[in-house]
């Protein structure tokens, strides 16, 4: 009942948000809210299943480069375009998902074929002339008189409409997920592998569902990523450190849990915004000032609340 | 019901397993005897398709089952009690028993499966909102037991119920799986390291060295062999 009120003080507070904040705020609270989309994304294969992905801009960059080049180079539009991501995007999970689990490859070694695949595809898209390769792939951006959401063309207040509801949809997803048979099995895997195998449950499978689920979602957001910044680059939207960037959110926040991705993503969000402002109001310019904040924030949530920021609110809040 | 022959397993280069052979008829209880590092989990693991053995046939109910994955073994009505219990800790004791009924075989008696379990262990109906990991080294092994018995089994391989057990507990716990063998029809293979109270309580023991069987019997004929009183049970 608490819970059910807080969720919708705070849904009402986001649907209000562009009425009430300026234009730079809804920018950030894009960010934001684009991290606890994906922070959510990431959370069903490792929060849910437990396996480890350090490789998930793997899955933004196949989902942005799908739908864009589709939309560049043949005038798709992005909606069917966003079906193509997703397939395209699964089909490259279910692969490493096959290969690794098949095989018997877990733990840190599966963390490192999830990162040494979104390097593969890195490299390859750098050469890969179809999508401008290094030289990247542009959106062409027309004067924009109002919002077409068809199009996916718009003013800053239609994308956030947009990524909010799909943050509102993958907690949705979460939640149902986390109560149904799969959620069950997919913890049984987490907690104890060779237990959940041998009480007959076919870990395989879970395990294959948890990453093709988890990347299908994260293909969304990279379509998202597309059509918002217009412009995509191979080193930046592949490279390692967004994957990281994706994960750092539920982690903080609070692996597993529902309300985790979301609080960790605002939280690191809207400080490190603060942080550089700040430090620019003094005139001063910092490079990597955010990943040496990013890094603190680790730092301090490992040391001293090793389950994440979220369960002792959820404690304190007795939710 | 089961009938295991010839069986290698590797890992790598290391053989775990040579040639093991042996076999259980329906309802009786067979204990596999032997010291640390004899093979004897490796052989309950092969058995429940968790590693691929280089050669040899595992045959339940005449069906062969090797190359099988473990769902489906254990759809076959294979159980198993996993070495060190394997509960899930942070879950509770009820959330842990519904996870044993995850089989399809399973499902449609959950409700039936749960009265029973929690009729065999009364403690278990006690402390089922109760975080598993907060339960006694016996009440989780209990619990183990319990979840395994969810998935309506026919027979079950026990995997060293006794480790880490004190005496007086180690006894309660040989006491269900007798009484699943007797009242239920549950046929049992146990494998364990306490290799007198297992071979007085079994119809029947191998005794496995180095991925061997190097003898086999009846529990009183191999318990009063020389040989074993002086290897394992120290007389």
């Amino acid at each position: 009942m608490r819970a059910r009120v807080l969720l919708s003080l705070l849904a009402v507070a986001l649907v209000a948000a562009p009425f009430v904040v300026s234009g730079y705020l809804v920018s950030v609270l894009i960010v934001a809210l684009y991290f606890a989309y994906v922070g959510q994304a990431w959370n069903i294969m490792m929060g849910f299943a437990g396996q480890l992905s350090l490789g998930h801009a793997l899955y933004v960059g196949l989902g942005a480069y799908t739908a864009a080049a589709l939309f560049v180079q043949s005038g798709v539009p992005p909606w069917l375009g966003l079906i193509a991501a997703i397939i395209v995007a699964m089909a490259f999970a279910a692969a490493i998902g096959f290969l690794a689990f098949r095989f018997g490859i877990s733990g840190v070694y599966f963390a490192l074929l999830t990162i040494a695949f979104a390097e593969f595809t890195r490299i390859g898209f750098d050469h890969f002339g179809w999508v401008g390769a290094s030289a990247g792939l542009f959106l062409p951006v027309s004067q924009r008189s109002g919002s077409d959401l068809l199009a996916l063309r718009g003013t800053p207040t239609m994308f956030y409409y947009v990524i909010l509801a799909l943050a509102a949809g993958a907690f949705a997803l979460s939640r149902w997920l986390l109560t149904s048979r799969i959620g069950f099995y997919w913890m049984a895997i987490r907690e104890d592998q060779d237990a959940a195998q041998a009480l007959g449950i076919d870990t395989f499978r879970y395990k294959l569902a948890a990453v093709v689920v988890s990347a299908a979602m994260t293909s969304i957001a990279g379509v998202f990523f597309a059509f918002y910044y217009n412009n995509l680059f191979p080193e930046q939207i592949f490279s390692i450190g967004r994957s990281i960037e994706i994960i750092l959110g539920p982690i903080i926040g609070g692996l597993g849990t529902l309300f985790g991705p979301v609080l960790g993503a605002f939280v690191l969000q809207l400080l490190a915004e603060a942080l550089r402002e700040g430090v620019s109001a003094l005139g001063l310019e910092i490079p990597g000032l955010t990943q040496v904040f990013y890094g603190v924030c680790l730092l301090v949530v490992v040391m001293f609340l090793p389950n994440g920021v979220w369960p002792p609110i959820a404690r304190r809040l007795r939710l | 019901m089961l009938r295991v022959e010839g069986l290698d397993l590797f890992y790598g280069d290391a053989q775990a397993l040579d040639g093991v052979t042996f076999e259980v008829k329906e309802r009786e209880i067979v204990a596999v005897v032997g010291a640390n590092g004899a093979g004897k989990s490796s052989l309950i693991r092969t058995i429940h398709g968790m590693h691929r053995p280089r050669a040899g046939s595992i045959r339940f109910e005449g069906r062969d089952i090797v190359g099988q994955p473990s769902h489906r073994i254990c759809e076959l009505g294979i159980g198993q009690v996993a070495e060190g219990r394997q509960i899930f800790p942070s879950l509770t004791v009820l959330e842990n028993l519904e996870m044993g009924a995850a089989l399809r075989r399973a499902r449609a008696q959950e409700k039936a499966s749960l009265e029973r379990v929690f009729g065999l262990f009364p403690r278990l109906a006690e402390r089922r909102r109760q975080a598993a990991g907060t339960l006694s080294g016996g009440e989780q092994q209990m619990l183990a037991i319990g979840r395994c018995l969810m998935g309506c089994p026919r027979l079950v391989m026990f995997d060293e119920p006794s480790l880490g057990l004190a005496p007086i507990v180690v006894y309660d716990v040989f006491e269900v799986i007798r009484r699943l063998n007797r009242e239920e029809g549950i046929t049992v293979v146990l494998v364990e390291q306490n290799v007198a109270q297992s071979l007085r309580f079994a119809d029947r023991g191998y005794v496995i060295e180095n991925g061997r069987i190097v003898m086999e019997g009846s529990g009183p004929a191999l318990l009063a062999d020389d040989g074993i009183r002086r290897a394992y049970v120290g007389l």
